[in-house]
Protein backbone atom coordinates (compact mmCIF):
# COMPACT_ATOMS: atom_id res chain seq x y z
CA UNK A 1 0.00 0.00 0.00
CA UNK A 2 1.25 3.62 -1.06
CA UNK A 3 2.75 5.74 2.39
CA UNK A 4 0.05 7.88 1.71
CA UNK A 5 -1.35 9.60 5.01
CA UNK A 6 -4.88 9.30 3.33
CA UNK A 7 -4.94 5.29 4.04
CA UNK A 8 -5.28 3.84 7.38
CA UNK A 9 -5.31 -0.09 7.04
CA UNK A 10 -7.75 -1.79 8.95
CA UNK A 11 -6.70 -3.99 11.61
CA UNK A 12 -7.62 -7.79 10.40
CA UNK A 13 -9.09 -10.49 12.44
CA UNK A 14 -6.91 -14.23 12.20
CA UNK A 15 -9.02 -15.61 9.75
CA UNK A 16 -8.47 -12.95 7.21
CA UNK A 17 -7.59 -14.12 3.24
CA UNK A 18 -4.32 -14.98 2.64
CA UNK A 19 -1.44 -12.12 1.43
CA UNK A 20 0.35 -12.89 -1.48
CA UNK A 21 3.34 -14.40 -0.27
CA UNK A 22 1.57 -16.71 1.61
CA UNK A 23 -0.50 -17.98 -1.12
CA UNK A 24 0.92 -20.63 -3.59
CA UNK A 25 0.13 -19.98 -7.04
CA UNK A 26 -2.79 -21.17 -8.03
CA UNK A 27 -3.27 -23.96 -11.38
CA UNK A 28 -0.06 -24.24 -12.18
CA UNK A 29 0.49 -21.28 -14.05
CA UNK A 30 3.52 -19.06 -14.08
CA UNK A 31 3.71 -17.89 -10.62
CA UNK A 32 1.17 -15.34 -11.37
CA UNK A 33 1.11 -11.32 -13.13
CA UNK A 34 -0.59 -8.90 -10.63
CA UNK A 35 -3.60 -8.99 -13.50
CA UNK A 36 -4.19 -12.65 -12.80
CA UNK A 37 -4.15 -12.71 -9.29
CA UNK A 38 -6.76 -9.92 -9.43
CA UNK A 39 -8.83 -12.33 -11.86
CA UNK A 40 -8.21 -15.19 -9.65
CA UNK A 41 -9.61 -13.34 -6.57
CA UNK A 42 -12.65 -11.87 -8.21
CA UNK A 43 -13.61 -15.80 -9.75
CA UNK A 44 -12.98 -17.02 -6.41
CA UNK A 45 -15.80 -14.45 -5.14
CA UNK A 46 -17.91 -15.44 -7.61
CA UNK A 47 -17.69 -19.34 -6.57
CA UNK A 48 -21.22 -21.09 -5.27
CA UNK A 49 -21.84 -22.86 -2.28
CA UNK A 50 -22.82 -26.38 -2.61
CA UNK A 51 -26.00 -28.32 -2.33
CA UNK A 52 -27.26 -29.70 0.61
CA UNK A 53 -26.70 -33.36 0.74
CA UNK A 54 -29.20 -35.32 -0.56
CA UNK A 55 -30.32 -36.75 2.54
CA UNK A 56 -31.32 -32.98 3.24
CA UNK A 57 -32.75 -32.66 -0.27
CA UNK A 58 -34.61 -36.28 -0.06
CA UNK A 59 -35.90 -35.13 3.29
CA UNK A 60 -36.93 -31.69 2.73
CA UNK A 61 -38.69 -33.05 -0.38
CA UNK A 62 -40.48 -35.99 1.75
CA UNK A 63 -42.13 -34.37 5.09
CA UNK A 64 -44.52 -31.75 3.55
CA UNK A 65 -45.51 -35.32 1.50
CA UNK A 66 -45.65 -37.06 4.66
CA UNK A 67 -47.97 -34.63 6.32
CA UNK A 68 -50.27 -34.08 3.11
CA UNK A 69 -50.83 -38.59 3.03
CA UNK A 70 -51.67 -38.14 7.31
CA UNK A 71 -54.72 -35.31 6.64
CA UNK A 72 -55.77 -37.76 3.61
CA UNK A 73 -56.19 -40.99 5.71
CA UNK A 74 -57.61 -38.75 8.86
CA UNK A 75 -60.46 -36.60 6.17
CA UNK A 76 -60.86 -40.38 5.28
CA UNK A 77 -61.49 -42.32 8.82
CA UNK A 78 -63.08 -39.30 9.89
CA UNK A 79 -65.96 -39.90 7.33
CA UNK A 80 -66.32 -43.50 8.33
CA UNK A 81 -66.38 -42.42 11.68
CA UNK A 82 -69.32 -40.87 10.92
CA UNK A 83 -71.18 -43.39 9.46
CA UNK A 84 -72.32 -41.98 6.37
CA UNK A 85 -72.39 -45.13 4.29
CA UNK A 86 -71.98 -48.50 5.33
CA UNK A 87 -68.72 -49.72 6.32
CA UNK A 88 -68.48 -52.11 3.40
CA UNK A 89 -69.28 -50.32 0.67
CA UNK A 90 -66.83 -47.19 2.17
CA UNK A 91 -64.66 -49.49 4.05
CA UNK A 92 -61.56 -47.68 6.28
CA UNK A 93 -58.34 -46.80 4.77
CA UNK A 94 -56.97 -49.28 7.40
CA UNK A 95 -58.74 -52.25 5.25
CA UNK A 96 -57.89 -50.96 1.87
CA UNK A 97 -54.60 -50.54 2.59
CA UNK A 98 -54.06 -53.91 3.75
CA UNK A 99 -55.85 -55.27 0.60
CA UNK A 100 -53.02 -53.44 -1.74
CA UNK A 101 -51.07 -56.76 -0.65
CA UNK A 102 -53.03 -59.42 -2.94
CA UNK A 103 -51.07 -61.28 -5.72
CA UNK A 104 -53.64 -60.80 -8.30
CA UNK A 105 -52.40 -56.91 -8.20
CA UNK A 106 -48.82 -57.81 -8.78
CA UNK A 107 -49.80 -59.04 -11.75
CA UNK A 108 -51.94 -56.64 -12.88
CA UNK A 109 -49.79 -53.83 -12.22
CA UNK A 110 -47.28 -55.73 -14.67
CA UNK A 111 -49.58 -56.43 -17.20
CA UNK A 112 -50.77 -52.50 -16.99
CA UNK A 113 -46.96 -51.09 -16.86
CA UNK A 114 -46.34 -53.49 -19.40
CA UNK A 115 -48.99 -51.45 -21.83
CA UNK A 116 -48.27 -48.11 -20.48
CA UNK A 117 -44.37 -48.63 -21.37
CA UNK A 118 -45.18 -49.74 -24.64
CA UNK A 119 -47.85 -47.53 -25.54
CA UNK A 120 -45.62 -44.67 -24.23
CA UNK A 121 -42.65 -45.73 -26.43
CA UNK A 122 -44.75 -45.95 -29.58
CA UNK A 123 -46.29 -42.33 -28.62
CA UNK A 124 -42.70 -41.26 -28.02
CA UNK A 125 -41.95 -42.38 -31.24
CA UNK A 126 -44.60 -40.94 -33.17
CA UNK A 127 -44.59 -37.76 -31.29
CA UNK A 128 -41.42 -36.79 -31.84
CA UNK A 129 -41.16 -37.61 -35.67
CA UNK A 130 -43.98 -35.37 -36.10
CA UNK A 131 -42.95 -32.62 -34.09
CA UNK A 132 -39.92 -32.77 -35.74
CA UNK A 133 -41.08 -32.65 -38.99
CA UNK A 134 -43.55 -30.12 -38.22
CA UNK A 135 -40.73 -27.93 -36.52
CA UNK A 136 -38.24 -28.59 -39.77
CA UNK A 137 -41.14 -27.91 -42.57
CA UNK A 138 -43.35 -24.68 -42.06
CA UNK A 139 -45.92 -25.81 -44.73
CA UNK A 140 -46.41 -28.98 -42.78
CA UNK A 141 -47.04 -27.15 -39.96
CA UNK A 142 -49.58 -24.93 -41.08
CA UNK A 143 -51.63 -27.84 -42.82
CA UNK A 144 -51.14 -30.14 -39.46
CA UNK A 145 -50.96 -28.03 -36.36
CA UNK A 146 -53.90 -27.08 -35.85
CA UNK A 147 -55.10 -30.83 -36.31
CA UNK A 148 -52.63 -32.14 -33.75
CA UNK A 149 -53.54 -29.20 -30.61
CA UNK A 150 -57.30 -30.13 -31.51
CA UNK A 151 -56.47 -34.21 -31.04
CA UNK A 152 -54.60 -33.26 -28.18
CA UNK A 153 -58.08 -31.38 -27.16
CA UNK A 154 -60.00 -34.22 -27.75
CA UNK A 155 -60.64 -37.08 -25.00
CA UNK A 156 -58.36 -40.02 -26.64
CA UNK A 157 -61.35 -42.44 -25.15
CA UNK A 158 -63.59 -41.46 -27.75
CA UNK A 159 -61.44 -43.22 -30.74
CA UNK A 160 -61.92 -46.42 -28.66
CA UNK A 161 -65.06 -47.36 -30.47
CA UNK A 162 -63.04 -46.76 -33.59
CA UNK A 163 -59.96 -48.92 -32.30
CA UNK A 164 -62.44 -52.01 -31.45
CA UNK A 165 -63.47 -52.29 -34.64
CA UNK A 166 -60.31 -51.87 -36.39
CA UNK A 167 -58.01 -53.93 -33.99
CA UNK A 168 -60.78 -56.36 -32.57
CA UNK A 169 -60.31 -56.89 -28.02
CA UNK A 170 -56.49 -56.86 -29.03
CA UNK A 171 -53.71 -55.37 -27.81
CA UNK A 172 -53.40 -52.89 -30.31
CA UNK A 173 -56.61 -51.42 -29.94
CA UNK A 174 -55.19 -50.51 -26.70
CA UNK A 175 -52.02 -49.43 -28.23
CA UNK A 176 -54.00 -46.76 -30.53
CA UNK A 177 -55.99 -45.16 -28.12
CA UNK A 178 -52.48 -44.34 -25.50
CA UNK A 179 -50.79 -43.26 -29.21
CA UNK A 180 -53.89 -41.12 -29.87
CA UNK A 181 -53.95 -39.54 -26.22
CA UNK A 182 -49.89 -39.07 -26.20
CA UNK A 183 -48.27 -38.36 -29.21
CA UNK A 184 -49.49 -34.80 -29.71
CA UNK A 185 -48.70 -33.34 -26.72
CA UNK A 186 -45.52 -34.69 -27.54
CA UNK A 187 -45.11 -33.38 -30.01
CA UNK A 188 -46.69 -29.75 -29.54
CA UNK A 189 -43.86 -29.60 -26.55
CA UNK A 190 -41.09 -29.99 -29.60
CA UNK A 191 -42.64 -27.64 -31.13
CA UNK A 192 -43.12 -24.98 -28.48
CA UNK A 193 -39.44 -25.51 -27.34
CA UNK A 194 -38.33 -25.10 -30.93
CA UNK A 195 -40.35 -21.55 -30.78
CA UNK A 196 -38.70 -20.19 -27.68
CA UNK A 197 -34.97 -20.76 -28.35
CA UNK A 198 -33.55 -17.42 -27.36
CA UNK A 199 -32.48 -16.11 -31.13
CA UNK A 200 -29.04 -14.94 -29.32
CA UNK A 201 -28.46 -18.61 -28.89
CA UNK A 202 -29.19 -19.17 -32.51
CA UNK A 203 -27.29 -16.45 -33.49
CA UNK A 204 -23.81 -17.89 -31.04
CA UNK A 205 -24.48 -21.07 -33.17
CA UNK A 206 -24.71 -19.76 -36.34
CA UNK A 207 -21.13 -17.54 -35.82
CA UNK A 208 -19.47 -20.99 -34.84
CA UNK A 209 -20.36 -22.33 -37.92
CA UNK A 210 -23.46 -24.42 -37.69
CA UNK A 211 -25.94 -24.03 -40.26
CA UNK A 212 -28.92 -26.77 -41.37
CA UNK A 213 -28.88 -29.91 -39.56
CA UNK A 214 -25.95 -28.90 -37.05
CA UNK A 215 -26.99 -26.39 -35.75
CA UNK A 216 -30.48 -27.83 -34.96
CA UNK A 217 -28.91 -30.99 -33.34
CA UNK A 218 -26.35 -29.12 -31.09
CA UNK A 219 -27.76 -25.85 -30.74
CA UNK A 220 -32.03 -26.09 -31.57
CA UNK A 221 -33.07 -29.26 -29.79
CA UNK A 222 -30.65 -29.36 -26.68
CA UNK A 223 -31.74 -25.68 -26.05
CA UNK A 224 -35.86 -27.21 -26.40
CA UNK A 225 -35.21 -30.13 -24.17
CA UNK A 226 -36.78 -28.27 -21.35
CA UNK A 227 -40.48 -28.06 -23.50
CA UNK A 228 -39.95 -30.95 -24.45
CA UNK A 229 -39.69 -33.07 -21.29
CA UNK A 230 -42.45 -30.89 -20.21
CA UNK A 231 -44.80 -32.33 -23.23
CA UNK A 232 -43.33 -35.92 -22.22
CA UNK A 233 -45.04 -35.17 -19.00
CA UNK A 234 -48.27 -34.32 -20.52
CA UNK A 235 -47.81 -37.08 -23.01
CA UNK A 236 -47.45 -39.90 -20.06
CA UNK A 237 -50.71 -38.60 -18.24
CA UNK A 238 -52.71 -38.57 -21.36
CA UNK A 239 -51.64 -42.04 -22.20
CA UNK A 240 -51.88 -43.35 -18.50
CA UNK A 241 -55.99 -41.67 -18.72
CA UNK A 242 -56.06 -43.12 -21.69
CA UNK A 243 -54.82 -46.68 -20.49
CA UNK A 244 -57.11 -46.89 -17.49
CA UNK A 245 -60.27 -45.71 -19.61
CA UNK A 246 -59.38 -48.42 -21.90
CA UNK A 247 -59.15 -50.93 -19.72
CA UNK A 248 -62.05 -50.20 -17.96
CA UNK A 249 -64.20 -50.22 -20.95
CA UNK A 250 -62.87 -53.70 -22.87
CA UNK A 251 -61.03 -56.49 -21.52
CA UNK A 252 -58.03 -56.64 -23.98
CA UNK A 253 -56.63 -60.37 -24.56
CA UNK A 254 -58.24 -61.91 -21.62
CA UNK A 255 -55.96 -60.10 -19.36
CA UNK A 256 -56.40 -59.37 -15.60
CA UNK A 257 -55.35 -55.57 -15.71
CA UNK A 258 -55.66 -52.82 -13.12
CA UNK A 259 -58.51 -51.81 -15.24
CA UNK A 260 -60.23 -54.94 -15.39
CA UNK A 261 -59.81 -56.02 -11.87
CA UNK A 262 -61.61 -52.16 -10.89
CA UNK A 263 -64.42 -53.16 -12.86
CA UNK A 264 -64.71 -56.86 -11.78
CA UNK A 265 -64.71 -55.77 -8.49
CA UNK A 266 -67.29 -53.26 -8.79
CA UNK A 267 -69.28 -55.87 -10.31
CA UNK A 268 -68.11 -58.14 -7.27
CA UNK A 269 -68.95 -55.68 -4.62
CA UNK A 270 -65.72 -56.34 -3.67
CA UNK A 271 -65.67 -52.64 -2.61
CA UNK A 272 -62.39 -52.51 -0.33
CA UNK A 273 -60.50 -54.57 -3.30
CA UNK A 274 -61.60 -51.72 -5.97
CA UNK A 275 -60.94 -49.04 -3.82
CA UNK A 276 -57.30 -49.99 -2.91
CA UNK A 277 -56.47 -50.61 -7.01
CA UNK A 278 -57.25 -46.87 -7.23
CA UNK A 279 -55.35 -46.14 -4.56
CA UNK A 280 -52.84 -48.23 -6.88
CA UNK A 281 -53.73 -45.85 -9.91
CA UNK A 282 -52.89 -42.75 -7.76
CA UNK A 283 -49.75 -44.04 -6.58
CA UNK A 284 -48.27 -45.49 -10.11
CA UNK A 285 -49.10 -41.98 -11.05
CA UNK A 286 -47.58 -40.08 -8.08
CA UNK A 287 -44.55 -42.19 -8.69
CA UNK A 288 -43.78 -41.97 -12.22
CA UNK A 289 -44.32 -38.46 -12.42
CA UNK A 290 -42.61 -37.31 -9.34
CA UNK A 291 -39.76 -39.99 -9.59
CA UNK A 292 -39.13 -40.17 -13.22
CA UNK A 293 -40.38 -37.20 -14.94
CA UNK A 294 -39.67 -34.94 -11.97
CA UNK A 295 -36.07 -36.19 -11.35
CA UNK A 296 -35.23 -35.75 -15.30
CA UNK A 297 -36.85 -32.29 -15.02
CA UNK A 298 -35.46 -31.07 -11.91
CA UNK A 299 -31.92 -32.27 -13.34
CA UNK A 300 -32.01 -30.50 -16.64
CA UNK A 301 -33.52 -26.98 -14.34
CA UNK A 302 -30.49 -27.51 -11.92
CA UNK A 303 -27.90 -28.06 -14.66
CA UNK A 304 -28.99 -24.87 -16.98
CA UNK A 305 -29.12 -22.87 -13.59
CA UNK A 306 -32.96 -22.45 -14.16
CA UNK A 307 -33.50 -23.85 -10.53
CA UNK A 308 -32.69 -21.46 -7.27
CA UNK B 1 3.98 -2.46 -31.12
CA UNK B 2 5.61 -5.07 -28.53
CA UNK B 3 8.06 -7.42 -30.00
CA UNK B 4 5.89 -10.12 -29.90
CA UNK B 5 2.75 -8.17 -32.12
CA UNK B 6 5.72 -7.41 -34.40
CA UNK B 7 6.82 -10.51 -34.96
CA UNK B 8 3.29 -12.18 -34.98
CA UNK B 9 2.39 -9.12 -37.65
CA UNK B 10 5.39 -10.32 -40.01
CA UNK B 11 4.05 -14.18 -39.85
CA UNK B 12 0.69 -12.89 -41.65
CA UNK B 13 2.01 -11.16 -43.64
CA UNK B 14 1.72 -13.05 -47.09
CA UNK B 15 4.13 -14.72 -48.96
CA UNK B 16 6.38 -13.30 -50.84
CA UNK B 17 6.34 -9.65 -49.24
CA UNK B 18 9.61 -9.51 -46.99
CA UNK B 19 9.05 -6.42 -46.41
CA UNK B 20 5.42 -6.44 -45.12
CA UNK B 21 6.45 -5.48 -41.12
CA UNK B 22 7.46 -2.13 -42.51
CA UNK B 23 4.69 -1.52 -44.84
CA UNK B 24 1.53 -0.86 -44.67
CA UNK B 25 -0.37 -3.62 -42.77
CA UNK B 26 -2.81 -5.84 -44.80
CA UNK B 27 -6.44 -5.14 -44.45
CA UNK B 28 -8.51 -7.54 -41.86
CA UNK B 29 -11.63 -5.80 -42.79
CA UNK B 30 -12.56 -4.44 -45.92
CA UNK B 31 -15.94 -2.65 -46.00
CA UNK B 32 -16.70 -0.97 -49.03
CA UNK B 33 -19.55 1.39 -49.95
CA UNK B 34 -21.82 -0.49 -47.86
CA UNK B 35 -25.84 -0.08 -47.27
CA UNK B 36 -28.12 -1.59 -45.63
CA UNK B 37 -31.83 -1.11 -45.25
CA UNK B 38 -33.96 -2.62 -43.18
CA UNK B 39 -37.90 -3.35 -44.95
CA UNK B 40 -38.89 -1.58 -47.71
CA UNK B 41 -41.00 1.04 -49.46
CA UNK B 42 -41.79 3.95 -47.40
CA UNK B 43 -41.23 2.13 -43.53
CA UNK B 44 -38.06 1.13 -44.56
CA UNK B 45 -34.71 1.48 -42.02
CA UNK B 46 -31.89 3.12 -43.63
CA UNK B 47 -29.25 1.81 -41.06
CA UNK B 48 -26.20 2.29 -42.74
CA UNK B 49 -25.63 4.63 -45.93
CA UNK B 50 -22.36 4.43 -48.07
CA UNK B 51 -20.15 3.35 -45.26
CA UNK B 52 -16.76 2.46 -46.16
CA UNK B 53 -14.13 1.08 -43.59
CA UNK B 54 -10.59 -0.40 -43.43
CA UNK B 55 -9.67 -2.15 -40.27
CA UNK B 56 -5.83 -3.22 -40.34
CA UNK B 57 -4.56 -6.40 -39.59
CA UNK B 58 -3.48 -6.24 -35.99
CA UNK B 59 -5.26 -3.37 -35.55
CA UNK B 60 -7.98 -2.32 -32.69
CA UNK B 61 -11.13 -0.84 -33.88
CA UNK B 62 -13.80 1.18 -31.42
CA UNK B 63 -17.11 1.91 -33.51
CA UNK B 64 -18.87 4.09 -31.51
CA UNK B 65 -22.03 6.52 -31.87
CA UNK B 66 -25.48 7.31 -30.47
CA UNK B 67 -28.00 4.96 -30.97
CA UNK B 68 -29.45 4.16 -34.35
CA UNK B 69 -25.67 4.52 -36.08
CA UNK B 70 -25.58 1.17 -36.97
CA UNK B 71 -23.06 -0.45 -34.91
CA UNK B 72 -24.15 -3.56 -34.40
CA UNK B 73 -25.88 -4.17 -37.93
CA UNK B 74 -21.98 -3.48 -39.37
CA UNK B 75 -20.74 -5.89 -36.74
CA UNK B 76 -23.45 -8.25 -38.07
CA UNK B 77 -22.63 -7.77 -41.62
CA UNK B 78 -18.75 -8.08 -40.95
CA UNK B 79 -19.65 -11.22 -39.35
CA UNK B 80 -21.37 -12.58 -42.09
CA UNK B 81 -25.20 -12.57 -40.48
CA UNK B 82 -26.53 -10.57 -43.02
CA UNK B 83 -25.75 -9.41 -45.90
CA UNK B 84 -25.87 -5.57 -47.06
CA UNK B 85 -28.48 -4.17 -49.76
CA UNK B 86 -24.80 -2.62 -51.20
CA UNK B 87 -21.67 -2.84 -51.30
CA UNK B 88 -19.63 -5.35 -50.32
CA UNK B 89 -17.87 -6.67 -46.85
CA UNK B 90 -14.34 -8.21 -47.14
CA UNK B 91 -13.45 -10.33 -43.80
CA UNK B 92 -9.70 -12.22 -44.42
CA UNK B 93 -9.48 -14.37 -42.13
CA UNK B 94 -11.89 -16.31 -39.50
CA UNK B 95 -13.85 -14.16 -37.45
CA UNK B 96 -16.01 -14.63 -34.64
CA UNK B 97 -18.81 -11.78 -32.75
CA UNK B 98 -19.19 -11.73 -28.96
CA UNK B 99 -22.27 -10.21 -27.53
CA UNK B 100 -23.06 -7.93 -24.77
CA UNK B 101 -24.75 -11.73 -23.62
CA UNK B 102 -22.17 -14.36 -23.45
CA UNK B 103 -24.34 -16.29 -25.36
CA UNK B 104 -22.86 -19.85 -23.81
CA UNK B 105 -25.08 -22.71 -23.94
CA UNK B 106 -26.45 -23.68 -20.42
CA UNK B 107 -26.65 -27.76 -21.31
CA UNK B 108 -22.93 -27.70 -21.90
CA UNK B 109 -20.05 -27.28 -19.25
CA UNK B 110 -17.90 -24.36 -19.89
CA UNK B 111 -15.26 -27.22 -21.61
CA UNK B 112 -18.54 -28.39 -23.68
CA UNK B 113 -18.88 -24.80 -24.79
CA UNK B 114 -15.46 -24.55 -25.81
CA UNK B 115 -15.42 -28.48 -27.61
CA UNK B 116 -18.23 -27.33 -28.97
CA UNK B 117 -17.02 -24.99 -31.04
CA UNK B 118 -13.68 -26.63 -31.92
CA UNK B 119 -15.98 -29.54 -33.03
CA UNK B 120 -17.79 -27.03 -35.02
CA UNK B 121 -14.57 -26.82 -36.71
CA UNK B 122 -13.85 -29.96 -37.67
CA UNK B 123 -11.13 -31.02 -34.70
CA UNK B 124 -11.33 -34.69 -34.15
CA UNK B 125 -12.98 -35.86 -30.31
CA UNK B 126 -9.66 -36.82 -29.61
CA UNK B 127 -8.12 -33.39 -29.49
CA UNK B 128 -11.01 -31.34 -28.26
CA UNK B 129 -10.82 -31.69 -24.48
CA UNK B 130 -6.68 -30.91 -24.44
CA UNK B 131 -7.20 -28.04 -26.99
CA UNK B 132 -10.22 -26.33 -25.02
CA UNK B 133 -8.48 -26.98 -21.89
CA UNK B 134 -5.45 -24.56 -22.90
CA UNK B 135 -8.43 -22.11 -24.02
CA UNK B 136 -9.78 -22.13 -21.05
CA UNK B 137 -6.34 -21.63 -19.45
CA UNK B 138 -5.71 -18.31 -21.86
CA UNK B 139 -8.41 -16.99 -20.19
CA UNK B 140 -7.08 -18.09 -16.73
CA UNK B 141 -10.08 -20.02 -15.98
CA UNK B 142 -8.79 -23.65 -16.66
CA UNK B 143 -9.76 -24.57 -13.12
CA UNK B 144 -13.64 -24.23 -13.90
CA UNK B 145 -13.62 -26.26 -17.07
CA UNK B 146 -16.13 -28.88 -15.62
CA UNK B 147 -18.82 -25.70 -14.47
CA UNK B 148 -21.59 -24.94 -15.66
CA UNK B 149 -22.22 -21.36 -17.18
CA UNK B 150 -24.99 -20.10 -14.55
CA UNK B 151 -22.64 -21.18 -12.26
CA UNK B 152 -19.94 -18.06 -13.08
CA UNK B 153 -20.05 -14.36 -12.80
CA UNK B 154 -21.07 -12.39 -15.62
CA UNK B 155 -17.33 -11.39 -16.19
CA UNK B 156 -16.07 -14.91 -16.59
CA UNK B 157 -18.80 -16.33 -18.46
CA UNK B 158 -17.39 -13.77 -21.22
CA UNK B 159 -14.30 -14.87 -20.83
CA UNK B 160 -15.38 -18.27 -21.57
CA UNK B 161 -17.01 -16.36 -24.76
CA UNK B 162 -13.64 -15.16 -25.69
CA UNK B 163 -12.02 -18.54 -25.18
CA UNK B 164 -14.56 -20.12 -27.52
CA UNK B 165 -13.57 -17.34 -30.07
CA UNK B 166 -10.07 -18.34 -29.89
CA UNK B 167 -11.55 -22.31 -30.33
CA UNK B 168 -12.54 -20.97 -34.02
CA UNK B 169 -9.49 -20.61 -34.48
CA UNK B 170 -10.49 -16.70 -35.08
CA UNK B 171 -8.02 -13.97 -35.98
CA UNK B 172 -10.52 -10.97 -36.40
CA UNK B 173 -12.76 -10.24 -32.87
CA UNK B 174 -15.86 -9.00 -33.44
CA UNK B 175 -17.16 -7.73 -30.15
CA UNK B 176 -20.32 -5.92 -29.50
CA UNK B 177 -20.76 -3.99 -26.49
CA UNK B 178 -19.01 -7.43 -25.36
CA UNK B 179 -18.36 -5.57 -21.56
CA UNK B 180 -21.65 -3.21 -21.08
CA UNK B 181 -23.28 -5.55 -18.47
CA UNK B 182 -20.51 -6.07 -16.27
CA UNK B 183 -19.40 -4.06 -12.72
CA UNK B 184 -16.83 -1.39 -13.31
CA UNK B 185 -14.22 -3.48 -11.38
CA UNK B 186 -15.13 -6.27 -13.44
CA UNK B 187 -14.49 -4.44 -16.92
CA UNK B 188 -11.14 -2.75 -15.94
CA UNK B 189 -9.81 -6.30 -15.22
CA UNK B 190 -11.20 -7.50 -18.63
CA UNK B 191 -9.71 -4.28 -20.33
CA UNK B 192 -6.63 -5.00 -19.23
CA UNK B 193 -6.97 -9.40 -19.88
CA UNK B 194 -8.65 -8.70 -23.48
CA UNK B 195 -5.39 -5.95 -24.37
CA UNK B 196 -3.02 -8.05 -23.08
CA UNK B 197 -4.91 -11.09 -25.59
CA UNK B 198 -4.84 -8.76 -28.54
CA UNK B 199 -1.33 -8.47 -28.54
CA UNK B 200 0.17 -11.49 -27.62
CA UNK B 201 -2.02 -13.53 -30.52
CA UNK B 202 -1.89 -10.64 -33.05
CA UNK B 203 -5.65 -10.34 -32.75
CA UNK B 204 -7.65 -7.67 -35.12
CA UNK B 205 -10.49 -6.33 -33.07
CA UNK B 206 -13.72 -4.45 -33.77
CA UNK B 207 -15.28 -3.15 -30.60
CA UNK B 208 -18.50 -1.75 -30.37
CA UNK B 209 -19.24 0.30 -27.40
CA UNK B 210 -21.27 3.40 -26.33
CA UNK B 211 -18.61 4.09 -23.25
CA UNK B 212 -16.36 6.83 -24.63
CA UNK B 213 -13.67 6.36 -22.09
CA UNK B 214 -13.62 2.60 -22.43
CA UNK B 215 -13.21 3.29 -26.67
CA UNK B 216 -10.12 5.65 -25.25
CA UNK B 217 -8.83 3.42 -22.92
CA UNK B 218 -8.67 0.23 -25.80
CA UNK B 219 -8.67 2.03 -29.13
CA UNK B 220 -5.67 2.36 -31.73
CA UNK B 221 -8.42 4.32 -33.72
CA UNK B 222 -12.45 5.45 -32.67
CA UNK B 223 -14.38 5.42 -35.68
CA UNK B 224 -17.32 7.47 -34.92
CA UNK B 225 -20.57 6.25 -36.64
CA UNK B 226 -23.40 9.25 -37.18
CA UNK B 227 -26.92 8.04 -36.87
CA UNK B 228 -29.95 7.90 -39.08
CA UNK B 229 -29.01 6.82 -41.77
CA UNK B 230 -25.46 5.23 -40.33
CA UNK B 231 -22.91 6.74 -41.83
CA UNK B 232 -19.14 6.91 -40.46
CA UNK B 233 -18.48 10.83 -39.79
CA UNK B 234 -14.96 11.15 -38.27
CA UNK B 235 -11.84 8.72 -36.62
CA UNK B 236 -9.61 9.39 -34.04
CA UNK B 237 -7.06 8.05 -33.18
CA UNK B 238 -5.73 8.83 -29.12
CA UNK B 239 -2.05 8.01 -29.98
CA UNK B 240 -1.71 6.93 -26.58
CA UNK B 241 1.34 4.60 -25.10
CA UNK B 242 -0.04 1.39 -23.73
CA UNK B 243 -0.96 -0.35 -21.72
CA UNK B 244 -3.47 2.24 -20.82
CA UNK B 245 -5.63 2.61 -17.72
CA UNK B 246 -8.96 4.02 -17.75
CA UNK B 247 -8.09 6.31 -14.70
CA UNK B 248 -4.77 7.91 -16.59
CA UNK B 249 -5.37 11.54 -17.09
CA UNK B 250 -4.69 11.06 -21.23
CA UNK B 251 -7.40 8.41 -21.20
CA UNK B 252 -9.92 10.99 -19.81
CA UNK B 253 -8.40 13.94 -22.30
CA UNK B 254 -9.00 11.44 -25.07
CA UNK B 255 -12.30 10.47 -23.71
CA UNK B 256 -13.15 14.19 -23.62
CA UNK B 257 -12.64 14.90 -27.03
CA UNK B 258 -14.31 12.14 -28.58
CA UNK B 259 -17.30 12.80 -26.37
CA UNK B 260 -17.16 16.45 -27.66
CA UNK B 261 -17.28 15.61 -31.46
CA UNK B 262 -19.99 12.87 -30.51
CA UNK B 263 -22.28 15.56 -28.82
CA UNK B 264 -22.27 17.58 -31.92
CA UNK B 265 -23.33 14.84 -34.33
CA UNK B 266 -26.38 13.95 -31.67
CA UNK B 267 -27.17 17.98 -32.13
CA UNK B 268 -27.36 17.44 -35.33
CA UNK B 269 -30.33 15.54 -35.16
CA UNK B 270 -32.18 18.50 -33.05
CA UNK B 271 -33.06 19.91 -36.62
Amino acid sequence: MPADSRWVEAPQPFDRVATEAERPSSNGATPGSTLERELAGLDALAELEDRPSLFQRAWSALWPGLIAIGIGLLLWQMVIWSHWRAEYILPSPFTVLHDLWRGELLTATRITLQRAVIGFALALTVGTAAGLAMSLVAPLRRAFGAFVTGLQTMPSIVWFPLAIVLFRQTEGAIQFVVVIGAAPSIANGLLAGVDNVPPLLVRAGRVLGARGPRLYRNVILPASLPSYVAGLKQGWAFAWRSLMAGELIATIGGKASIGFLLDRDRNLSAYADMQSTMILILIIGIVVDTFIFGTVERTIRRRRGLLS
Amino acid sequence: MTPARAHDAATRAPAGSPVAASAPATPAVVVDDVSKRFGSGASSVHALDHVSLDVATGEFVCLIGASGCGKSTLLNLMAGLDHPSAGTVDVRGRCSLMFQESALFGWLTVAGNVELALKLRGVRRAERRARARELLDVVHLGAFADKRPHELSGGMRQRVALARAFAQDADVLLMDEPFGALDAMTRDLLHDELESLWQQRGLTVVFVTHNVREAARLADRVVLLSSRPGRVAATFTPGLPRPRRMEDPATGAAAGEITARLRKEVARHAG
